[in-house]
């Protein structure tokens, strides 16, 4: 195989994978007749802690899941909810699609660029959001539907946002 | 933390049987109470009086059709899937990976009743001779994992999961995986291979799951409200089952239907199949003051617009297919008269756009390139002959044309939205055709 397959060759940013997170991944592990199931837990796990998926946590997730690096960065760039650069403290998802675009979500969306004062994708310079869109939130019931971590809010009105994000420190 | 907005009152085991155990403060009904009213009873008559190959039977003979969308038979699907001597046994995987715009009941299910979902796949898995569950629920659902992970831990504590279910020797267990985004997971043959830990392309079929589906075994993948509604059939019956309509639809059972939109009171019911759009919309109290309905969609983004005309038909897989669209979930969004058909097309498309795994050229390419063209109609910037490409996209993205359904779906709306309000994207039309025209965009652009 590839060089690509070794974890020598990855550049690495001296990552240590935490001795608890390496424990929860191999119990994932037992879940699965192979141990490549686990990766996506695996990277959720990693992310739970840093808040992304750091590069270097990419070659450790392979070597304790005993799998290719290639594969274990083949989902990581993948799933859109796992985060490949660093993020706020809390994630603001934005539902964007059709119930939530049918109650006014735009208005909602621009409401909190404009109060963050960043843009769709981007983190505020004190780290304490990022702001992403998310496909339906299961909650058109609610809309304009939004998740902060893992809140559930709904229907948010754009007045109601600095009062909302009081709670996020 | 959906909701069910029918009183608990008016909520029985035979006239509810997805809904009727559920409490009017959302609070999820845990294992004592579950299995104080009739709860697991399905899976002790099953072990009792079915064999594998009766309880598929039983299902089938039920004509209960799939809950996700699609309307397949779910005993059909059990009947085609390979099983016996010889022949390695396989999974049940339930698709909880509810992402469809505009569905929210699944989350109901597994958010206020695990249990009925866990007795499903129970009874699933015994008909299918699986050797393990999986769930496979959307990662954004935290409260429904919680709910699904408690649950799970007092079936295994009561013995329904594990070496010996029931005290019948049948050993059966379930597992929770979540999702970590992307709406083609729910998808089953990406599904099954982001289960197994890969990037969600669908596979080519055939072979079908049924035959090799997760790590090459014999796999059945229902989605959440089809497992649920198995337990009711094996307490009550296939004539309950069937009659449960009334006459009013051909489909068996009971459906979650629900609606939202710029409606008085978005939520969900439950009700019987083949209930009418217009029942629904009712319930939901109709538009908000002030705005009258245009166009709704039956269940979900991949299906197609359909008039307010239409509302009196009845909402079942077949009716709805002979109006040319799909029922799809079930769940209605509504669209007001002063909403834009353009702009609520663009905003589908992007979604569907954006949600490709990339794998089939129509729909990666296809896609960014309709968006492309909305925008500019939404803009007031379309060129002449722009209608037809859209129209010619439509087509070239239908059924046969790409490995999965994704594309097909995303064509859905698109086609409708342009067959019943051309003249809305006519007066985006401002400019004889140009040389250079709407060139594809790069994926990811959108």
């Amino acid at each position: 195989m590839t060089d690509m397959n070794t974890t020598a060759t990855i550049a690495s940013d001296a990552f240590v994978l935490d001795p608890a997170d390496r424990e929860a991944i191999l119990e994932e592990r037992a879940h699965y007749p192979y141990p490549q199931a686990a990766s996506i837990e695996a990277l959720k796990i990693v992310q739970k802690r840093h808040g992304h998926v750091p590069d270097g946590a990419i070659p450790a997730i392979a070597e304790t899941l005993g799998i290719r690096v290639a594969d274990v960065e083949g989902v990581a760039t993948f799933y859109s909810l796992i985060f490949r650069q660093p993020v706020g403290r809390h994630v603001i998802l934005i539902c964007d699609s059709s119930s939530c675009f049918l109650t006014d979500y735009e208005e909602l969306r621009d409401a909190f660029i404009e109060h963050l004062g960043i843009q769709m994708g981007q983190t505020t310079a004190d780290g304490r959001f990022t702001l992403l869109p998310v496909c339906c939130l299961g909650a058109c019931d609610r809309g304009p539907a939004i998740l902060i971590g893992e809140d559930l809010h709904g229907p948010v009105k754009p007045a109601e946002i600095p009062q909302l994000l009081e709670g996020y420190l | 933390m959906s909701r069910i907005l029918q009183p608990a009152s008016e909520r029985h085991a035979e006239t509810h049987p997805l809904t009727w155990r559920l409490h009017d403060d959302e609070s999820p009904v845990l294992y004592d109470e579950y299995r104080a009213t009739q709860g697991y009873d399905a899976v002790i008559k099953a072990l009792e009086k079915f064999t594998p190959e009766s309880l598929t039977d039983e299902v089938k003979a039920a004509n209960l059709r799939g809950r996700g969308g699609a309307g397949f038979s779910a005993g059909m699907k059990w009947s085609l899937t390979m099983k016996g001597e010889g022949v390695p046994r396989g999974y049940i995987v339930c698709n909880a990976d509810e992402m469809e715009p505009g569905t929210f009941k699944d989350r109901l299910l597994m958010e206020q009743q695990p249990h009925l979902l866990i007795e499903g796949m129970i009874l699933a898995g015994y008909a299918n001779r699986a050797r393990q569950g999986y769930i496979f629920l959307r990662g954004e659902y935290h409260l429904a994992a919680a709910s699904i992970q408690c649950a799970l831990r007092e079936a295994r504590a009561n013995g329904w999961l594990g070496p010996d279910v029931g005290g019948s020797g049948y050993d059966f267990d379930i597992a929770l995986h979540t999702g970590a985004g992307r709406y083609i997971c729910g998808e089953e043959t990406a599904l099954i291979n982001s289960l197994e830990g890969k990037r969600a392309n669908p596979r080519a079929k055939p072979p079908f799951p049924g035959q090799s589906g997760a790590w090459g075994l014999p796999t059945v993948v229902n989605n959440v409200e089809t497992l649920c509604n198995v337990p009711g059939i094996i307490n009550h019956g296939v004539d309950w089952f069937q009659g449960f309509s009334g006459g009013q639809s051909t489909d068996g059972g009971s459906k979650l239907y629900g609606v939202s939109g710029k409606v008085k009171q978005p939520g969900l019911w439950e009700l019987p199949m083949g209930t009418t759009g217009r029942e629904i919309l009712e319930r939901a109290g109709g538009m908000r003051d002030g705005l009258t309905l245009k166009s709704w969609l039956p269940g979900g983004g991949s299906t197609g617009f359909l008039l307010p005309e239409h509302l009196e038909l009845a909402l079942d897989f077949d009716t709805i297919g002979k109006a040319g669209s799909r029922m799809g979930t079930g769940l209605l969004t509504v669209v007001a008269d002063n909403q834009s058909m353009v702009s609520l097309t663009r905003n589908l498309e992007e979604f569907f756009a954006r949600e490709s795994c990339g794998w089939c050229t129509p729909c990666r390419d296809g896609l960014p390139w309709s968006v492309k063209l909305l925008r500019a109609l939404e803009a007031g910037e379309g060129e002449s002959g722009d209608i037809e490409l859209l129209e010619q996209m439509a087509r070239d993205l239908g059924p046969g044309k790409t490995f999965c359904a994704h594309a097909p779906g995303a064509a859905m709306p698109l086609a409708s939205a342009i067959h019943y309000f051309r003249d809305e994207f006519e007066r985006g039309i401002t400019r004889p055709r140009g040389e250079a025209h709407a060139d594809p965009i790069p994926v990811g652009s959108v």
